[in-house]
């Protein structure tokens, strides 16, 4: 079956049925996806942003077929995900953050010689993938040992082996960097810009903006079970790239009042606050020439400020700016 | 691109079973709860046993008591075992990667359970091992050479049953509540201790269909004398039934369980 997509998606949504009670059972749908459309083509790498519970998880497991949809389509290199999983599953590999889904009382070893076995890998290939893969993660020495001594970034590093096994066509990463050291994500993210330059279609989840920016052709924002937005990194910055940002250094504690002071000030659309340490950040996103330095330290009152430096809009604040959005227009509707 | 390998049929088969086996087993056998367990309940049915059957004026049958000890072992090593270890890839995680897999989940689960029913096996000998040792319980099996086969006919056949159970277990979260209720009712209606004559005359068709009620004939007749064989058969032809009806359930239940989305805790 040949196409040049690697994931198709249309209309895609879930919904989890809950029942609480036993005299007088309550009965509640929850819309976990509400209609998801993607587009990914074969060798791309695609980034799925979004808060906590905004679907991204729900929307890969659809994906790589471990959940059933309610409504919508959608097909992995031109095989449906609910009818047929084994050909998807052939062509996939999965691997999600976090400490769970290994063998934790047996060797790094002998969970990957398990998983080749069920990955089908040929047995005489078995052993050589193995110990390539372990090379590539970095757990050559360490394999015999068992995975309940391993660190965080260890175990992810062997999800990863697991998941590259039977070189898969297309690969699910379910915010693979959770957790782990920065030396172990930088680590990660050379591995998966390696994989898609060998022609490794990527789905990437992340919290980590800086790692969306660096690695992914095009991201789609979720919030909401819904796909807010859509583009090239660049494309998404230039959603807010219209608006100055100015950063504020606090060094008392910043109330609601004072945010709301400042949401009031002529010119600016966002304001939004951070501690850093021992200090508050306060990021402003305001219309240029609308609003001064001296408006927003005015709204700011008697605070004691510091630092106060303007900078190029990120890829963090296109995300928040079309998350903060989402939101409002959930809370009208 | 994809490095899916493409040996089919048997030999895929068998490895597929070994490798699992081999996975499962040591997996078990680092868990301290389960080594705890398997070394201990054998010695306490085996008590448990032999003083009944002491009491009840039955020194001549201490070896079948003994026996019938070890088949409760067996047969709660595979259910608790079946329903434990799904639970239990459950809280590992490991259940999604398992489904995520291109292998057909009924061969996943093949050696899950016969990982289990293996220390079943365990614990069927350790039983009669402690009777004799510390009960002073006369080794004297009427067909010492079919006993040994017996045991592990009747340990394949619980692990045949066990797959039944495992494919149910994938669909409820709260899988040992399920295990509790069906320990002990198992026991009775097999007459794996005590005879199924006492029971009322409805529970025969439940003993019937039971691989567990024909190994314990089986394995009984090996230590007190009877035909060995029939049973057995009867055993590994039921057990192969439930095979065929896990396999035609484990289709819709895995289709159930990516509907339902009960793969995971969360």
């Amino acid at each position: 079956m040949t196409t040049d997509l690697a994931i198709e998606a249309v209309d895609l949504a879930r919904s989890y049925r809950t029942r609480t009670g036993w005299l007088k059972p309550q009965r509640k749908t929850i819309d976990a996806v509400r209609g998801v459309s993607l587009a990914v083509g074969r060798g791309e790498l695609f980034g799925l942003l979004g808060p906590n519970g905004a679907g991204k998880t729900t929307t890969i497991k659809m994906l790589n077929t471990l959940l059933l949809p309610t409504a919508g389509s959608a097909r992995i290199l031109g095989y449906d995900v609910a009818r047929q999983p084994l050909e998807v599953r052939r062509r996939i590999g999965y691997v999600f953050g976090g400490d769970r889904g290994l063998y934790e009382r047996l060797s790094a070893l002998d969970n990957l010689r398990y998983f080749a076995e069920l990955y089908g890998v040929e047995p005489r290939e078995q052993l050589p993938r193995i110990h390539q893969l372990l090379e590539q993660v970095g757990l050559t020495g360490r394999e015999k040992e068992r995975v309940e001594g391993y660190s965080r970034g260890m175990r992810q590093k062997l999800h990863i082996a697991r998941g590259l096994l039977h070189r898969p066509d297309v690969l699910f990463l379910d915010e693979p960097s959770i957790g782990v050291d920065p030396a172990a994500a930088r680590e990660l993210r050379r591995m998966v810009a390696d994989l898609v330059e060998g022609g490794t279609t990527v789905l990437l989840t992340t919290h980590y903006m800086a790692e969306a920016d660096e690695l992914c052709d095009r991201i789609a924002v979720i919030a909401s079970g819904t796909v807010r937005a859509e583009g090239t990194p660049d494309e998404l910055k230039d959603r807010v790239r219209k608006l100055d940002v100015l950063e504020i250094e606090v060094h008392d504690a910043i109330g609601e009042e004072h945010l709301r002071l400042l949401r009031e000030t002529g010119g600016i659309e966002r304001a939004t606050v951070e501690t850093k340490g021992t200090i508050d950040v306060v990021t402003v996103h305001a219309r240029p020439s609308h609003a001064s330095h001296a408006s927003v330290l005015a709204a700011l009152g008697d605070l004691r400020t510091g630092k106060v430096t303007t900078r190029e809009p990120t890829l963090e604040d296109a995300y928040l700016s079309i998350v903060s959005d989402a939101a409002t227009a959930g809370s009208e509707g | 691109m994809t490095a899916y390998g493409t040996s089919r049929g048997p030999y895929r088969f068998w490895r597929l079973m070994a490798v699992g086996l081999r996975t499962h087993v040591l997996h078990l056998s680092r868990s301290g709860v389960e080594l705890v367990m398997a070394v201990f309940s054998p010695l306490v049915y085996a008590t448990l046993a032999v003083y009944l059957f002491r009491a009840g004026d039955h020194p001549d049958r201490l070896l079948q008591a003994a026996v019938g000890a070890g088949l409760m072992g067996v047969w709660s090593a595979v259910l608790f075992g079946a329903g434990g270890a799904i639970q239990e890839q459950r809280w590992m995680g490991t259940l999604e990667t398992l489904v995520s897999a291109p292998t057909r989940f009924s061969l996943v689960l093949m050696p899950i359970t016969f990982a289990t029913s293996l220390v079943g096996l365990y614990s069927l000998v350790a039983t009669v091992v402690w009777g004799v040792v510390v009960f002073d319980v006369p080794f004297a099996p009427a067909s010492p050479w079919l006993l040994a086969p017996a045991m592990l006919v009747c340990v394949v056949a619980l692990g045949m049953m066990g797959i039944l159970m495992a494919a149910t277990f994938v669909l409820l979260r709260n899988a040992n509540a399920l295990a509790n209720a069906l320990d002990y009712p198992v026991w009775m209606f097999s007459g794996v201790l005590v005879s199924t004559a006492s029971l009322p005359q409805w529970t025969r068709p439940i003993t019937w269909v039971l691989p567990t009620s024909w190994a314990a004939r089986a394995v009984q007749a090996a230590t007190g004398g009877g035909e060995v064989l029939r049973p057995s058969l009867v055993a590994l032809g039921l057990g192969a039934g439930y095979v065929g009806l896990a396999l035609i359930a484990l289709v819709w239940v895995e289709r159930r369980a990516r509907s339902a989305g009960t793969l995971t805790l969360t």
